[in-house]
């Protein structure tokens, strides 16, 4: 199991990640990738802290968090496998592919498998268009995906 | 004599293994105690042949792919490096011999495959930062004039002149200024921002820096899509070294001119590629779209002057600078002047970038160089343009690559990607998807994109099920009207061109399926 942090060491570690760039111009989605870079997800406990470093309002760091796909409000497994689901890659059979892995993983899109080993998410192209289908399992990026490919993303997941 | 091995670090070559290459080729190296050198390259863009292999011999380089680890042995046993002749299986010879390369055209990818990306002494050699000293001599006012000449139009898929954009922005006198360079290159089909900044960063950079000369800009933002984490890192590292080398800072290349820019990483919306969401988003801001006018040339980014252009606008910026906006201008047809790096996508057999003047057919596009569908059956339909363009039947596949001709059959060429589908395409499912795609990446601002793309599905969905499908189809091209016509920007406007064209175009698979079998 994940552990949760408790609140204010949320609040402790999200005043460093402010601290470090409230400089920038338009800082508050650098600053949210650190916070999800720092905790996997972006805790609700973190908002408020954003919200008055920036001198913005509670609602607007709740719009725009909730706004992005990226930002999580709970934190996803131990790897998260994105698999495209945009036109190219269903040319080539994308969407039996998606099929195969849900039922391989035993969860569908946006879920997170009970044994907490892999979150599963939709992605709409990863820019490897001649080479569909195509995923990428926690940053690494895997073209022409076939069941072969799949048997390797499903040990490297179970391992 | 050094042997220099070149193994891309482009995603798609690392999607089909290169890393495993890389390792395998790095292993023998020093398990022969070779006297070798590894480069990790751009890709061609050649992606069946991914990841390709070239080594560099006395006679020039020669290609083998697509390698995989357990080719690497074999391709020094046959006498890597010695000769340009090769008995190994997968050997290609020269690579600027393979047809698809060497039809092309390449000014904005001159170098992309060629060079070390993160090598600036490269880039130099291969006529890299030549656009910028010109541009540091001359008047701003000669610069905008030079790339209008060119008649370079914005490649992100709207076409606007490149030069009127800059003109507006150098004409304000605001105090700041900005250069932003839209990389959220977010259309299915479309990889050549990500080739560019993976295999040529420096050309973007200095595409960059004119620009900020030009119209007195001083700072530059890439907003690159999170979904490219290594064009995000290689941009990140090159951007780094030309800062050191002073082609960023308070003196671009020595001249009183300050620009410099940085990376700012998007976070999974669709809608940011659209010019005002990404400045909202840029503000760290929702990724809303804004009401135009005010034109972001005049109030743009923090309410200030603002360029913002495609990367490949940008990257085509150098060579306009360097050679001339007659020697780009001498390509093209038509308004569509200059070269298009046309990204053949899909089923296809041979996928890959290639970049041509505009002009070429789409049919010889798919057929002739991209070699008809992977899977070996007929080419039912290409989707050009990404999931807001339109969906083209054979019988259209002598329509030029050109703005306006493609205009004129209701298509787009967008940002030049091409989706190549196989008869065993339901174009109805297609529809249907364009309408779910638009409804989950809706900004939410306007109605009929929000409410619309909704609505879309629900009654694709009744056509699907044979419900009343003549009233429903009616319902859905009424509904194409008002998000054409009534949303605020292309989400919502262009969701109608792949739902009417699959309508239009392919009438049988949008019967009721008992009625289809019956009718076969």
């Amino acid at each position: 199991m994940t552990m949760q942090p408790a609140g204010t060491e949320v609040a402790s570690r999200t005043m460093s990640i402010i601290d470090d760039l409230k400089g920038l111009e338009g800082p508050l989605l650098p600053i949210l990738h650190e916070i999800q870079e720092e905790f996997g997800f972006v805790p609700k406990e973190a908002l408020p802290v954003i919200a008055e470093a920036l001198n913005i309002s509670n609602a607007e760091v709740h719009g725009v968090v909730t706004f992005y796909h990226d930002y999580r409000n709970h934190p996803a497994g131990r790897h998260v496998l994105k698999v495209c689901r945009a036109e190219a890659c269903q040319s080539m059979g994308g969407d039996a592919i998606a099929a195969q892995i849900q039922q391989r993983l035993g969860i569908g899109f946006h879920e997170t498998a009970k044994d907490n080993s892999v979150t599963l998410e939709p992605v709409y192209c990863l820019g490897l268009c001649a080479c569909s289908p195509s995923a990428m399992l926690d940053g690494e990026v895997i073209g022409r995906l076939d069941a072969d490919k799949i048997d390797e993303i499903v040990e490297e997941i179970r391992r | 004599m050094t042997v220099t091995i070149y193994i891309p670090r482009d995603s798609g070559a690392l999607a089909l293994g290169a890393e495993k290459v890389a390792k395998a080729v790095a292993h023998e190296v020093s398990e022969r105690g070779l006297d070798a050198r590894i480069v990790r390259n751009g890709s061609r863009g050649l992606y069946w042949l991914e990841p390709m292999v070239e080594v560099e011999t006395a006679a020039g380089r020669v290609a083998y792919g697509p390698m995989k680890a357990r080719d690497v042995p074999a391709l020094f046993d046959a006498g890597l490096g010695i000769t340009a002749h090769s008995t190994h299986p997968l050997f290609l010879g020269d690579p600027e011999k393979i047809p698809f390369l060497e039809k092309q055209t390449r000014l904005t990818f001159a170098r992309c495959g060629i060079t070390d990306p993160l090598s600036l002494d490269d880039y130099r050699a291969h006529g890299g930062l030549k656009g910028l000293e010109n541009a540091v001599a001359m008047a701003p006012a000669d610069i905008v004039k030079q790339v209008t000449e060119s008649g370079l139009r914005g490649r992100g898929g709207a076409g606007f002149p490149t030069g009127i954009k800059w003109k507006t922005v150098l004409d304000q006198t605001d105090d700041r200024k900005y250069i932003v360079c839209n990389a959220d290159e977010g259309d299915s089909a479309t990889f050549a921002d990500r080739m560019i900044m993976e295999g040529d960063p420096f050309v973007l950079i200095e595409g960059m820096a004119i620009a900020g000369v030009a119209t007195g800009a001083t700072k530059g933002y890439i907003y690159i899509r999170s979904e490219y984490p290594h064009a995000v890192a290689t941009m990140n590292a090159a951007i780094g070294i030309a800062r050191q080398a002073g082609v960023l800072g308070v003196n671009v290349l020595g001249s009183p001119n300050a620009f410099d820019m940085e990376v700012r990483v998007g976070a999974g919306a669709y809608v940011c590629g659209e010019e005002t969401s990404l400045l909202n988003s840029l503000e760290g801001k929702r990724g809303v779209v804004r009401a135009k006018p005010p034109l972001p040339a005049i109030q743009g980014l923090f309410g200030k002057p603002t360029v913002i252009n495609n990367v490949i606008s940008l990257a085509s910026v150098p060579i306009i600078m360097d050679k001339g906006a007659d020697h780009y201008k001498d390509f093209g047809m038509g308004r569509s002047r200059g070269t298009i790096p046309i990204q053949i996508a899909g089923n296809v057999k041979h996928g890959g970038l290639f970049e041509a003047a505009f002009g070429l057919s789409l049919g010889e596009i798919i057929d002739d160089i991209g070699g008809g569908t992977a899977t070996g059956r007929p080419v039912k339909a290409a989707q050009v343009g990404g999931p807001l363009g339109a969906y083209f039947p054979r019988a259209l596949f002598d329509t030029p690559f050109d703005y306006e001709a493609f205009a004129a059959k209701d298509g787009l060429i967008g940002h030049a990607g091409i989706t190549v589908f196989d008869d065993s395409a339901d174009m109805l499912k297609q529809a249907r998807f364009a309408m779910e795609f638009c409804a989950v990446e809706s900004c939410g601002k306007c109605t009929p994109c929000r409410i619309g793309s909704v609505r879309g599905v629900e009654t694709l969905d009744k056509v699907a099920q044979g419900v009343e499908r003549d009233k429903n189809l009616a319902l859905v091209t009424d509904l194409c009207n008002t998000m054409k016509f009534g949303s605020l920007c292309a989400l919502g406007g262009f969701t109608p061109y792949p739902v009417m064209s699959a309508i239009n175009h392919f009438p049988e698979d949008f019967r009721p399926h008992p009625v289809k079998e019956a009718a076969e």
